[in-house]
């Protein structure tokens, strides 16, 4: 076996891509970890932003796993290329607006190109057969190898044992027998390698390590591209998605209401790209108002603005209108009742 | 005297401000300083995470109301 032969693992941050590295890490092999960042991994953008997160002790998990391996990590920005795979998935989305299989091509063929220009041998992933219901069945396995480019020099120890033999195992590279057979959704082997290596905290979650397998930020993000002219994004669209009380009063506009001190500080970043409103009279959350507005609009947005602030029972609240150019100007208004605020306006 | 470049990371969010980082740093000869100007609290854990991963180092990090300024000496790599 070579001692040489160098390896890519996928790092997400959670335990099966940690396991998978270190099993071959464990045959001698040289690994790095890569992760990428799409602009919706739960690793990233959000757990700053709210003030109830901020005194939570902070960490990114794909950096905390390449160090419990002692692993350099490469996290790479595919925000702008990652685009096309949400946009036009050609295997389809999961349950919400998530395109697993489509992200795991993705990743895997960005991993290869990698591999490609740095001398890498191979590339590896955590991916267990079984697990998932999109990208992890036997049957969508070979569907990313294939995709993606990186054929038999793709990977997965954790369940390799239920796949042909791959470059890495025929050349000799690794050891096919030290490889593992975990299937399905049960977590056991995996906590009993983990035992077995010595680890004992990783990551956890829930949903996946993606905002999109997220229905309530799927149904925003579907809210806004329903009401736009196209299915584009930015990276600040999909930041803010993830930020404040998002209501739709109208098709044409939405305001996005902070709900602590927090997303009012982040929100305070986007005045010179949206018109704000601040209620002035008294207490009150910023507000910022997402589309093309005429008067009216602003006067309804200003009286559920104000709904939210401490002037709601007050007979009227100043609030501050402040458009992008910042010619800010003072407004009165009442507050809207709450029997006036349309459950269907939340998103 | 090494030289010092800077690096505006404010108002991204992690790991946004790491990525800038690793990309400012590919670019630079060991023994450079790169002082990085930051808003998401967690830089503080992410940039010196990634600094002692890559084979950085962390020479101060301070606080000046909501901003963070970190310094880090480019190591071998």
């Amino acid at each position: 076996m070579s001692e040489s032969r160098k390896a890519i693992a996928l790092i997400s941050g959670g335990l099966d891509s940690m396991l998978a590295a270190k099993v071959i890490m464990e045959q001698g092999i040289h690994v790095e970890g890569i992760n990428f960042f799409t602009g919706f991994c739960v690793e990233g953008h959000t757990h700053a932003i709210r003030s109830k997160d901020r005194e939570r002790p902070k960490r990114n998990n794909a950096l905390w796993v390449a160090e419990q391996l002692g692993i350099k990590l490469h996290i790479v920005d595919v925000i702008e290329e990652y685009k096309d795979v949400l946009l036009n998935p050609k295997h389809g989305y999961g349950q919400n607006m998530n395109p697993c299989l489509d992200c795991k091509g993705f990743m895997v063929r960005k991993a290869h190109e990698w591999i490609q220009e740095h001398g890498f041998d191979f590339i590896i992933t955590g991916e267990v057969v079984g697990q998932r219901p999109m990208s992890q069945r036997k049957d969508t396995m070979p569907v990313v190898a294939r995709e993606s480019g990186a054929g038999d020099r793709l990977l997965r120890p954790l369940c390799a044992k239920h796949l042909p033999p791959t470059l890495p195992e025929r050349e000799g590279w690794v050891d096919r027998e030290r490889l593992y057979d975990f299937s399905g959704r049960t977590r056991k082997p995996q906590m009993a390698l983990a035992e077995q290596f010595g680890f004992r905290d990783w990551a956890t979650h829930a949903g996946g390590c993606c905002f999109l397998t997220d229905k309530a930020y799927s149904d925003k993000l579907v809210d806004m591209w329903q009401h736009r002219a196209s299915r584009d994004y930015t990276l600040d669209d999909i930041m803010l998605l993830k930020v404040g009380r998002h209501l739709r009063p109208r098709p044409h506009f939405k305001l996005i209401v902070a709900r602590d001190e927090g997303e009012g500080r982040f929100l305070e970043g986007y005045r010179k790209q949206f018109t704000s409103l601040r209620t002035v009279s008294h207490g009150g959350p910023l507000v910022l108002i997402d589309g093309e507005v005429n008067e009216d609009d602003i006067e309804l947005a200003a009286r559920i603005a104000a709904r939210y602030g401490q002037g709601r029972s007050a007979p009227a609240v100043e609030l501050e209108v402040m458009p992008p150019d910042g010619e800010s100007r003072r407004l009165a208004v009442e507050p809207l009742h709450p029997n006036d605020i349309d459950p269907a306006w939340h998103v | 005297m090494s030289e010092t470049r800077e690096l505006d990371a404010r108002r991204l969010l992690c790991p946004l401000p790491v990525i800038r980082t690793q990309d400012a740093v590919a670019d630079l000869p060991p023994g450079t300083r790169l002082r990085i100007r930051a808003t998401d609290p967690g830089v503080k854990n992410d940039i010196p995470a990634w600094c002692r991963i890559n084979g950085h180092t962390v020479e101060s990090i301070e606080e000046a109301g909501d901003e963070i300024r970190i310094t880090v000496i480019v190591g071998e790599g």
